[in-house]
This record gives C-alpha cells, structure tokens and sequence, in this order.
C-alpha cells in the first residue's frame, strides 16, 4: 500500500486541495481588484489613492459623497447578490441532483416577478415593490414545496416539475401584467424583469445574509457531497436526507429571494458560476461553495460596473450583461474540458 | 455453532415488510452471524432491495424488529450505525464529475467530525479498498469516463472503504464480467471469514450455491423460505419461486441449475 499511496502522491487529495486553496486566495484578490475598478469608474473617475481617502476619510465633498452613497451601495449590492445566486444555484443544483438546476428552477424569480411587477403596477413606491418581489418569492416557494410534497414523496423529478409549471405560471401572469401596464411603467417593468441594480441603496442586509447562508452551509458541505452521489447511498452513509434537503430548499430559497427582491431576477448567474467553478476546481462542496460564492459576486460586481459604464451614460440592465460576460466564457471551458 | 459472545451481526425478528399493500415478506425470522454469507433471491419485483433497505435500517418495518449487532437502529446513536453496516445501492447515474480517489473517499464519512478532513490515513484506506478492486492506476480518473463495470467496482470499494461489521449488497455483480464476479465474491468471502456479516441480492443462482451459507428465498406473495443454502436450493422450490422450471445437473462435486 505505501508503493500505492507514493506512486498517487503527487496527485493526491493533498494536492487538489492546495490547488483549491490557491483558487480560492486568487478569487479574494480578484474580487478586491473588481471592488476598485467598480467603486472608481464611471462618470466622475477617481485615482485608487483618492479611493482610499474617500473610503476612510470622514471629509465630505463631492468625490467622497458619489463614491460612499452611490458606487459603494450599489457595488456592494451587486456582490452579495452575484454571491447569493451562485451559492443559491450551486445548492439547487445539488438538491435536484440536475446540473440545468439554477435559483429560479423552483418558480421564485417568476413569483417575485409577478409581486413586484403587481407592485410596480399598482403604482407604489420602491418599498413595496421589494415588499412584493420578497412576498411573490417566497409564496411560490412554498406553492411549490406544498404542491410537490402532497404525498410526502418528494422526489427531485416532482420537485423540479412542479417548480417548472408555477414558473410557467407565473410567466403567464407577468406577460398580462405587462400587456395591461400604461406605457409610462412598462420600461421599469422590463429593467426589474432583467436585473438591475441601479436602485439597490440598502444592500446591507444582501450582504450580511450572504456571510450567514454561507456560514450555515459550510458545516453541511460533506454531506451535500454524499447526496449529490446519490439518496440512498448518503443515507446508508448516515445522512438525514430528510432534513438536509429541508435545509437546502429553505435556505436556496431565501437567499434567492433577497438577491431577486434587491436586483431583481438577473439571469445566468445562479446556473453556470457554479459550472464554471466546477470546472476549475472539482465539485467538493467544501470548496466549491465558498469559490461559488465568491464568483458570483466578482461576476456580477464586474457585469454590473460594466452595465453602467461602457455606454455611458446610458445605463444597460445589467442581467443582459452577465449573460454576454458568461456564455463565451462557459462555451470556451466547456470546449477546453473533452470528456 | 460458533463460540462467539457478541451478538450476532444481524437478527430480523418476526419481520413484516410491505410495499404500498403488498407483502414483501411476513414474519421472516432469522439471525446473520459473523462468517454467515446469506443470498437473497426471487424473481423481480419481489421486493428484495426493498426488504434490503429495510435490513439497512433506511426503510420502517409494517411490524416486527431489525436488530443490528443486538440492538435496532433507533437505539445506536445517531451516526455510529454507518460505521456498523455498509449498503452498496444499486448504480445510480452521476450528474456531477468527481475523480475516483475522491468517490472512494465518501466511505470515511461516518468517520469524520463535521468539520474534518480526510487526512492520509483515510487516503491510505481508499487506496487500499481501489487496489482491492483492481483500480489502483485509475485514482486520478474521472468517474463519468469509467466503464459500468469499473463503476461498479468503485462503489464497492467506496463501500470497503467504510469498513462496517455488516455488509448489505444490492446486485454486487450488476455490470461485472465474470472474472471480476469471482473475485468480488471471493473478497466478501474472506471478509465474512475474518468476521463480517454479508447480505446480498443476487440473480445467478449458481454462483449462490457456490457462495452463499445461507439463502432467503422470496415467492414475491410475501411467502419465504430461508435456511442453509443447500436445503433452500432445490428444483422444485426455485422453480416455484421464479414461476420457470428448473433442471439440477450434478457431476458428483457441484450441483448446476440450469432452466428446463
């Protein structure tokens, strides 16, 4: 046996998980270099120097103002809830054992959709276009939980099912709503519809969710390994599935919603960081989940200074972007992976 | 008997299984000591991987009691029966890439804190259980680009790798050629022979003769029989239980069935 682990050695465990690491430090510098170029570009362009003072000063003036209450609110938005999709999707897609599984897969964009589309077109202010986008959310998570439960059987088919027809539902309900809307709205509706974060000035709470669902998915990444292999054979192995997936599906479905109610439904993301990831480093949860998280963020932290700031100053919705960003890039892996 | 102050690996008592209505087995009564090789056999759809679940602790009895090294599953704490018994499921397909040193790893499981590592002594078993199994050169594989029966022969090792005092197989031989089948039996052999318990689904009727020292035969009406292999393994029972009749062909050391 030793001849069999010195002969493996070099390309060990030990070995894949030094690689992770290393991937997972370089995903902290990008996200740090992202973190500048997005809080320093756009209209007024301030030096990295400037950045720093306006960041720690206490100085007002107009530098200062622009970078503290627009870019950094709207930069930190757009991290956590690039973060919060790729985490969300990379747990949907070990719940459903389906790697086409993304945040949305269960119907939640389309119930926040058809709540903050209500919402926009009842007129109401900002607040309770969130309100209902988080309301809308987490209703059709629980239709589609109820509705694929009723037997107590839930297998990952009739989850993924169910989810696919309350989204189709769903989508049905925001088309009449935006046949129905008086031309003044309609283009509101549409830029919620695509994401975009030019709107997020409490982004906060995203973040600190972020770091908690993080936090309380790590200690069951092994676990989630054992179940993506396969029900009976994580049971066998001492998983309570049962309660693992309950844990999952609630906690895919509330970081989803929070991403959705604070930059509306932004497409991509959720489904082809986590591939990307995998791609790179293997699909060990204990590593992949952290990478994930990180990914998404420097993604959606990159699409959405890009969104503002590439034909400015008109404003792109920045879901259009992450898709352009994302599908050459995951189409080149793809190629450069042969099976 | 054997002398052996522990109790016995496995004891179904009074057993019941049932799926939806249908009777899987009524009141099937046996114990499984260390060095017994017990063979479950039937015709499909009898209910054995179901009746194995049920063995595994995964799956609740309609009556009676599993009892796993003496006591039932209820009683071990939560996570120490994966170190006791070890199921090897039927092959599901994998929709996510992972190499096979990897794969193999999940077996240490029940042996890891939440928030350990496998560290090199696991590595050490993993590697040990994939040589057993003729896939030492293949560590650094991916598993989708395995054949179904290197597959196969990885989720024994995984299995192995747990190193339980119980082994339940589900169709171990599914996808293995026939060098591959003999070995694979010959190993659980010799691990019943050094202390193990082994329960296993099979189709092939003769390699049960050869193998196993106890049978359960399953009539798929809840009906069994169970007892040592050679008094279980008759023409006139298997033919009754796989509704095809059955030819016994002996040449004075083995007994063959063939299909009539």
């Amino acid at each position: 046996m030793a001849q069999g682990s010195a002969a493996t050695g070099g390309i060990g465990m030990h070995a894949v998980r030094r690689r992770a690491a290393a991937a997972l430090a370089g995903l902290v510098l990008v996200a740090l270099m992202v973190f500048a170029w997005s809080l320093s570009a756009g209209a007024l362009p301030v030096s990295i120097n400037d950045l720093l003072t306006a960041l720690t000063g206490t100085e007002g003036g107009m530098e200062a103002d622009i970078i503290r209450n627009l870019r950094l609110p709207r930069a930190v938005a757009a991290f956590a809830c690039g973060g919060l999709l790729a985490l969300a999707g990379a747990l949907m897609q070990v719940l459903l054992r389906n790697p086409l599984a993304d945040p949305y897969v269960l119907g939640i964009s389309g119930g926040a959709a058809v709540g903050a589309l209500g919402a926009i077109l009842a007129g109401a202010a900002s607040g309770w276009i969130d309100a209902g986008a988080f309301v809308g959310a987490l209703g059709a998570t629980l239709l589609v939980f109820g509705l694929a439960h009723g037997d107590g059987s839930w297998t990952q088919t009739r989850l993924l099912l169910t989810g696919v027809i309350v989204a189709a539902g769903c989508g049905a309900a925001v088309a009449l709503m935006l046949s129905l809307a008086p031309e003044g709205r309609v283009k509101g509706m549409l830029f919620w519809l695509m994401g975009d974060a030019s709107g997020a000035t409490r982004p906060w709470p995203a973040l600190a969710l972020l770091a908690v669902g993080l936090a309380a998915a790590l200690p069951f990444a092994r676990e989630l390994n054992l179940l993506a292999r396969g029900e009976v054979t994580a049971r066998a192995l001492g998983v309570r599935v049962g309660r693992l997936r309950g844990l999952v599906y609630g906690l895919g479905s509330l970081l989803t919603a929070v991403a959705v109610t604070t930059v509306g439904s932004v497409g991509f993301i959720g489904l082809i960081v986590p591939h990307l990831v995998r791609l790179a480093i293997g699909n060990d949860q204990r590593l992949l989940l952290p990478a994930a998280t990180l990914a998404g963020g420097v993604l959606l932290c990159a699409a959405d200074t890009a969104a503002r700031t590439v034909v400015a100053p008109i404003q792109l919705p920045v879901g259009v972007l992450t898709a352009l960003i994302g599908v050459p890039v995951f189409l080149f892996l793809l190629a450069r992976h042969p099976r | 008997m054997k002398m052996d102050a522990r109790p016995p690996v496995l004891a179904a008592e009074r057993l019941t299984v049932q799926v939806g209505r249908r009777d899987v087995c009524r009141e099937l009564d046996f114990t499984l000591q260390a060095g017994d090789t017990l063979v479950i056999l039937g015709r499909n759809g009898a209910g054995k991987t179901t009746l194995l679940h049920t063995l595994a602790g995964l799956r609740d009895a309609a009556r009676g009691a599993v009892l796993l090294s003496g006591q039932p599953y209820a009683a071990w704490p939560r996570g120490h029966e994966a170190c006791l018994r070890g199921l090897l499921a039927q092959s599901q397909p994998d929709f996510f890439s992972a190499t096979v040193l990897e794969t193999a790893l999940v077996g240490r499981h029940p042996y890891l804190g939440r928030w350990d590592w496998e560290g090199p002594d696991d590595e050490a078993i993993a590697l040990a259980a994939l040589a057993q199994m003729g896939l030492e050169s293949l560590a650094t594989r991916q598993v989708p680009t395995l054949s179904g029966g290197e597959r196969q022969r990885l989720s024994i090792a995984a299995l192995l790798v747990q190193q339980p005092r119980l082994y339940l197989l589900d169709e171990p031989l599914a996808h293995l050629d026939l060098h591959h089948q003999v070995a694979v039996l010959d190993h659980f052999r010799s691990l019943a022979a050094s202390g193990a318990g082994v329960a296993m689904v099979l189709h092939d009727i003769n390699l049960t003769a050869r193998y196993a020292s106890h049978v359960l035969l399953l009539d798929g009406e809840g009906g069994h029989v169970i007892g040592p292999a050679a008094e279980v393994l008759t023409t006139a029972r298997l033919s009754a239980a796989f509704g095809h009749p059955l030819r016994a062909i002996a040449d004075g050391e083995h007994t063959l069935f063939v299909p009539a």
